[in-house]
């Protein structure tokens, strides 16, 4: 049945205890669940070191993280379990690497999800950034090695990044620690509800797809009425996305619907 | 609310078909254009350069130069002479000086002490001859090598300098068929083929992802380095005058290294010729900016993540084989030991191949880890001396406190530069070690492709040291 009651709490923890358990993930005692998503070499790990305090080795080297590396970290009296995801530059291939990255956001619904980008690959790095928003609204993007960007002479106007893709945007500098107590704060901001993202989303310009999308849209609203990606979920089955597929065979995809999902995503049009 | 079945599903299946079919086929790339386009957008609203100054000269400059057609590759050799010099040189007095009082002080005075509060005979040993002189062995051999070679890896890794070295070689790789990412993934190798294995994950294509899976055993990992570069220093530099030994024995261990870079494209070759046929795919590899090193922390990291987990595990392995040692060094039959009899029989199998019995009895007891290969050999060299009455009990070593004096041993025990070359040969091409094979049946799934990765290698390491050795002997001796 699906009479659900709109839930208003806003600090409640978004995430998908069920899905969660299901990837790996071992929630007890953490009250949110945080993933860090990123391309290749853009200083994931060392952010990922930076927050919780570890000292694994970070290796300047693309590819070095495949598999999932987890911690922890305590901030306000919350308790963030942080997942460190394999580097990947899109979520739209099919390598194991990139789909342990893409699942995990895309089935496990995490409460926030950090993308670490390189500041002076920005506009490259924004392919990621632009595919994780279509799948996840709760995201907050680190502007890391900002100071090789500084010098570089690269100048990046965070404010306005952050209203144009409608998420916080931090310049960090992780290998310094620079940055690392703001990125803090707006992660506990996006996972506590008191930073409400209105991510952008992608405009696809040919109007036989967004005609095919509308109609996709509609039916699996149908059967899977609180689906807060249903728009790339649309686009990935028409591109015939066999993970997607298999979802939806085995009403597996209706356990990605969330009772407090927000309201902003539902006037996506 | 009408009721969702499987059928409503299937349906949606069956739209997104049709659907599909509406757009066209160029529907994927017309959605990656209009994210290139949103990025380009967004990233013009917010981003301005200050300076029109190309702002990457020095990384372009230097990466013209050490991925440059013509000095590429000698850079590359160069710097990995460099640096197992540097290990070679650095490690020999440290070396000597654990040795000294892990095995000439610490033990004499465990036995004392055994005797005094009278253990009963077999306990010793068991544990202080078998247990603790395999473990002192370990130490005193393996921990300067790697306390020296790990961190200058490190740096290199750090500062950016490995992915070149991919990016030299990822045509060789294409060319042989198989992936260009498994320049990477045999980087990676270096360290640790299990890393390695693992690492293959960044390939999407399952047949060169096999390929990769296979050939990472060839890439030289950190419990094969230590091996390598003790027996380059006791034949290699032995063999030249003594100016030139540090240089010479440098030389021969990236010699090797590279010559399992060689069949590693031979073998991607030959399986993407034969059992694993098909086209080489594309991908792009994106060279990382060169960063400054942080010297301290890489101490640290590489101090605490390569040095004492290779170590500790080298450790974790050394005790119990060095139980299995001394029980089989001592549990005799008819007054000869199982150890000696294994070795006799193995003894002409192992002369063909240009080693011994004793080098094919130790890399069995070695299977569960590289890094005991080394003390296993010497333990049971001595072991055999022993029983020629050469001066030493069973299973036991003695007054060994110096790279010359470990040098005695193998010459003891009839080694030539032959024995040298073709235990550095084998070090490189044997079955890999039983958390790689663990690690490949993870990864693959499949009890076959982890038999042909396990078994392919052993049997191209008899058929290469037999060449060698024949060759050897009819050209040389």
């Amino acid at each position: 049945m699906s009479n659900v009651l709109i839930n208003n709490c806003e600090t409640c923890p978004a995430h998908n205890i069920g899905n969660l358990i299901k990837l790996g993930i071992n929630m007890e005692n953490f009250d949110f669940v945080v993933a860090l998503a990123g391309n290749p070499n853009t200083g994931k790990s060392t952010v990922f070191n930076a927050l919780t305090g570890l000292k694994q080795h970070t290796g300047n080297w693309p590819g070095k993280t495949v598999t999932r590396a987890e911690g922890g970290f305590s901030f306000n009296n919350k308790k963030f379990k942080l997942v460190d995801l394999p580097g990947t530059y899109s979520l739209l291939s099919t390598s194991t690497d990139e789909e342990v990255a893409r699942n995990f956001v895309l089935f496990g619904q995490p409460d926030v999800t950090v993308i670490v980008v390189d500041s002076t690959r920005l506009e490259r790095n924004l392919n990621l950034v632009l595919q994780v928003l279509e799948i996840t609204n709760r995201v907050v993007l680190c502007l890391n090695l900002i100071d090789e960007a500084k010098r570089h002479n690269i100048i990046i106007d965070d404010r306005k990044l952050s209203k144009d893709l409608g998420i916080p945007v931090v310049p960090t500098s992780a290998r310094q620690g620079e940055g690392i107590n703001e990125l803090l704060k707006k992660i506990h901001e996006v996972a506590t509800g008191t930073f409400v993202c209105k991510p952008y989303k992608i405009k696809t310009e040919s109007k036989q797809v967004n005609k095919a999308v509308l109609k996709l849209k509609e039916k699996l609203l149908r059967a899977f009425p609180k689906l807060p990606n249903v728009n790339w979920v649309a686009l990935r089955l028409l591109e015939g996305d066999q993970e997607i597929i298999n979802a939806i065979r085995s009403g597996d995809l209706g356990s990605l619907e969330r009772d407090n999902s927000l309201p902003v995503l539902e006037k996506q049009a | 609310m009408e009721k969702i079945d499987s059928t409503y599903r299937e349906s949606i299946i069956r739209d997104a078909i049709a659907l599909r079919w509406e757009i066209g086929e160029n529907f994927h790339d017309s959605l990656m254009e209009s994210i290139y386009k949103d990025a380009t957008e967004i990233t013009a609203h917010s981003v301005s350069i200050n300076n029109k100054q190309n702002k990457y000269t020095f990384d372009q400059k230097l990466d013209k130069i050490v991925t440059s057609r013509t000095l590429g590759f000698p850079i590359m050799f160069i710097v990995l002479a460099v640096v197992f010099w540097i290990t070679i040189i650095g490690s020999n007095v440290p070396s000597n000086m654990l040795a000294s009082v892990l095995i000439d002080k610490v033990h004499p005075w465990l036995k004392e002490l055994a005797v005094s509060i009278s253990t009963p005979l077999w306990i010793s040993g068991l544990l202080i001859d078998g247990a603790y002189l395999a473990m002192a062995w370990v130490i005193s051999v393996m921990l300067p090598p790697m306390a020296i070679f790990f961190p200058l890896f490190t740096l290199l890794e750090d500062f950016g300098y490995l992915p070149r070295v991919a990016f030299n070689m990822d045509n060789l790789f294409r060319k042989a068929g198989a992936h260009g990412k498994q320049a990477l993934t045999m980087s990676m190798g270096f360290g640790c083929n299990a890393a390695g294995v693992i690492a293959t994950r960044v390939i999407d294509s399952p047949r060169e992802r096999l390929i990769a899976i296979i050939t990472n055993n060839f890439a030289l990992c950190n419990g094969r380095w230590p091996t390598q570069i003790l027996i380059a220093t006791i034949f290699i530099g032995g063999a030249v005058p003594g100016y030139l030994a540090g240089i010479a024995s440098a030389g021969a261990v990236v010699g090797v290294a590279l010559f399992g870079i060689v069949l590693s494209l031979v073998v991607s070759w030959g399986l993407s010729k034969s059992v694993l046929k098909g086209e080489a795919s594309t991908f792009s590899l994106e060279l990382p900016p060169y960063r400054p090193p942080r010297i301290l922390q890489t101490l640290y990291t590489s101090l605490i993540d390569r040095t004492i987990i290779v170590l500790w595990r080298a450790i974790i392995f050394a005790v119990p084989a060095g139980l299995v040692i001394w029980l089989v060094s001592n549990v005799t039959i008819e007054g000869v030991s199982l150890a000696q009899y294994f070795i006799n029989w193995t003894n002409p199998f192992g002369l063909l191949l240009g080693l011994n019995g004793v080098i094919l009895l130790a890399y069995i007891i070695a299977i569960p880890a590289n890094e005991i290969v080394i003390p296993t050999i010497l333990m049971l060299t001595v072991l055999t001396l022993g029983l020629n009455n050469v001066g030493a009990g069973n299973g036991v070593m003695f007054e060994l406190n110096s790279v010359n004096a470990t040098a005695d041993v193998f010459k003891a025990g009839g080694w030539t530069l032959l024995t040298g070359i073709n235990l550095m040969l084998f070090s490189l091409i044997h079955n890999p070690c039983s958390t790689t094979i663990y690690t490949i049946y993870k990864e693959t799934g499949s009890l076959k492709w982890t038999t042909v990765s396990a078994l392919l290698p052993v049997v191209m390491g008899f058929i290469i040291t037999f060449f060698v050795a024949q060759l050897w002997r009819i050209f040389v001796k």
